[in-house]
């Protein structure tokens, strides 16, 4: 792999004030044991945009994606440094409920994790964990997240089905619904179409766009293509650098460091 | 190479296949030995122990409900009395009790260890559960009687022998069975599942309890009907504790006795195809069936784990 200068960055700052910012890292770094994997990336995510992370395997898109609702913090031997900024507080402290903020940011990962329950219970599993019991209010809940997720009218008819009987894409879309059923302020979603097929890919991507209405979305994919078609913003990460930051149709048409040039262009990754 | 020698080499078996060859028929012998053991233990436990209904005509029913062991005399109407209820129930009740004392205990050692503290779990749990595998079943007993016993007559009265005694002694043997495999049950749990009940905000507590336990479930069952099974197969620790008497047992601290435990004392004291002798034999056979039975259940909860 060609070295490339890694102090020449492109970071767009976001906080000029004519953008909302729903999250923001500031000089985040992580270690996993002696290795550190992110050296201090300082990123501001808008508000109900969809935020693409890109970068060759290894780059540290994912494990800074997961610092960002503290998933790391079950990983022994991880260190997260830096803050990281939501509604005017550092949500990387100790002060912090860790259990109560990833009600705020929720998650949806690479391989559709369902549990081995029904489709129902599925989605109702952390509202009910929350505290929420009432019939009527968790039926709505199912309905609305399913239909957000486009999932609604292919399961519409047996809720109680096991959500392992669905397909992959099925599955995926079920844990995006999982997800908003707590109604999350910002989601994450770690490579969520890696697995699927293309056509379940374009629903999932459907899907996203509509989600962007209500929520700030940031995703983290090995598909240029997807990242161009969905996003709004892109960072380009490289070795656990973030090296560009811009609207996904710059970084896409006029890259400004080379790095992210020749990554766009197929040239490495 | 020419056609025909190119030829040659494919029709003539190589070394390498003729070592697979002989690997498979050695492989393939082992297995045959070990099922030649099995299936005649198994033929010559049954053809002693259904002597007692087709050559002394007792009735299996009777035998199966009758109260009163005494194989060497007959009752008033000239039947021999051999009745193995007081075992059979001796038997079950030790091992329903250990398994009931022994699970939560188990479980909640293994949430430690895979869940809460893996590094101490490792560290220390681990090498002591090991070290309780390997303690021989005589020490058990040998503890039990010097020990559980004497504690049991303080504090519940009586002799100290009994079933109480027995569940003791045998949940500290089987602990460390079903504890293993609880951890084993719960590590098999795929990490992702963990991650995306924490990823809702769910805490650790309702992780373990909601997702955990419940995905491993079939996991836990099996490794409490493993450990039923190694309850239910003990003698010697059993037989020191339990005071052996030959009595359906009222409460749980008076002597009683399980199949295994008549089968070590009467074992050296009669003579081979007596009816005594073979009476033995029929509750050996029974001791038989029942990890046959427990296997089959462990095997069907595993069928229905797998589908999930």
């Amino acid at each position: 792999m060609e070295k490339y200068d890694r102090s020449d960055r492109y970071l767009k700052q976001l906080d000029d004030g004519q953008h909302e910012i729903a999250l923001a890292t500031k000089d985040l770094h992580v270690s996993y044991g002696e290795k550190e994997a992110i050296h201090g990336v300082s990123l501001d995510f808008e508000r109900f945009k969809i935020t693409a992370l890109i970068g060759a395997s290894g780059s540290g898109k994912s494990t800074y994606l997961r610092s960002l609702n503290r998933m790391n913090d079950n990983i022994s031997g991880t260190k997260v440094t830096g803050q990281i900024m939501y509604r005017g507080l550092d949500v990387n402290s100790n002060q912090i409920d860790v259990y109560e903020m990833r009600k705020h940011i929720g998650m949806v990962f690479q391989q559709p994790n369902p549990f081995a329950k029904s489709i129902y219970d599925n989605i109702t599993f952390a509202p009910k964990r929350h505290g929420e019991h009432h019939k009527k209010v968790l039926d709505e809940m199912v309905e609305t997240t399913l239909k957000q997720a486009g999932l609604w009218d292919q399961v519409k008819d047996d809720l109680k089905q096991s959500a392992l009987a669905l397909s992959g894409g099925q599955q995926q879309r079920l844990c995006i619904a999982r997800a908003i059923a707590m109604k999350p302020d910002i989601l994450l979603l770690d490579e969520p179409a890696s697995v699927l097929d293309p056509i379940s890919t374009a629903t999932l991507e459907d899907t996203l766009l509509q989600l962007k209405e209500n929520y700030t979305i940031i995703i983290v994919t090995h598909n240029m293509q997807q990242a161009a078609r969905v996003s709004d913003y892109t960072a380009f990460f490289h070795l656990g650098d973030a090296l560009e930051y811009d609207e996904t149709r710059k970084i896409f048409t006029r890259p400004k460091i080379k790095a992210t040039e020749d990554y766009v262009s197929g040239h490495f990754g | 190479m020419k056609n025909d020698d190119i030829r040659a080499s494919l029709m003539k078996r190589s070394r390498a296949a003729k070592n697979e060859r002989f690997g498979k028929t050695l492989t393939g012998l082992c297995i045959l030995i070990i099922i030649t053991v099995v299936v005649s233990i198994f033929f010559f436990v049954a053809s002693k122990g259904l002597a007692t209904f087709f050559t002394n005509k007792v009735n299996l029913w009777k035998f199966l409900t009758g109260t009163i062991w005494n194989p060497g005399a007959t009752d008033a109407q000239g039947n021999p009395q051999v009745g193995a209820l007081p075992m059979i129930v001796g038997s079950f009740a030790v091992t329903f009790l250990a398994a009931i004392v022994a699970t939560p205990f188990a479980i909640g050692a293994a949430v430690f260890m895979t869940e809460i503290s893996p590094k101490i779990g490792r560290k220390v749990l681990q090498p002591v559960i090991e070290l309780l595998v390997g303690i021989p079943s005589v020490v058990y007993g040998f503890i039990g009687l010097s020990v559980v016993v004497p504690f049991v007559r303080r504090t519940f009265g009586g002799s100290g022998f009994g079933i109480l005694s027995g569940t003791f002694v045998l949940f500290v043997m089987i602990l460390p069975t079903v504890t293993s495999m609880t951890i084993d049950a719960l590590n098999s749990v795929p990490r992702n599942y963990r991650e995306a009940s924490l990823a809702l905000g769910a805490t650790r507590w309702q992780t373990i309890y909601k997702v955990v336990l419940r995905a491993s479930t079939s996991g836990i069952i099996t490794a409490i009907v493993f450990g039923m099974s190694r309850a239910f197969g003990e003698a010697l620790a059993v037989q020191m504790v339990i005071g052996n008497a030959m009595l359906l047992p009222g409460n749980l601290i008076s002597p009683a006795s399980t199949l295994t435990s008549v089968l070590t004392m009467g074992m050296g004291n009669s003579v081979m195809g007596s009816l005594s002798n073979n009476a033995l034999w029929s509750l050996a056979l029974l001791l038989l069936i029942m990890p046959l039975i427990f296997n089959i259940i462990i095997r069907k909860i595993a069928k229905k784990g797998a589908i999930r």
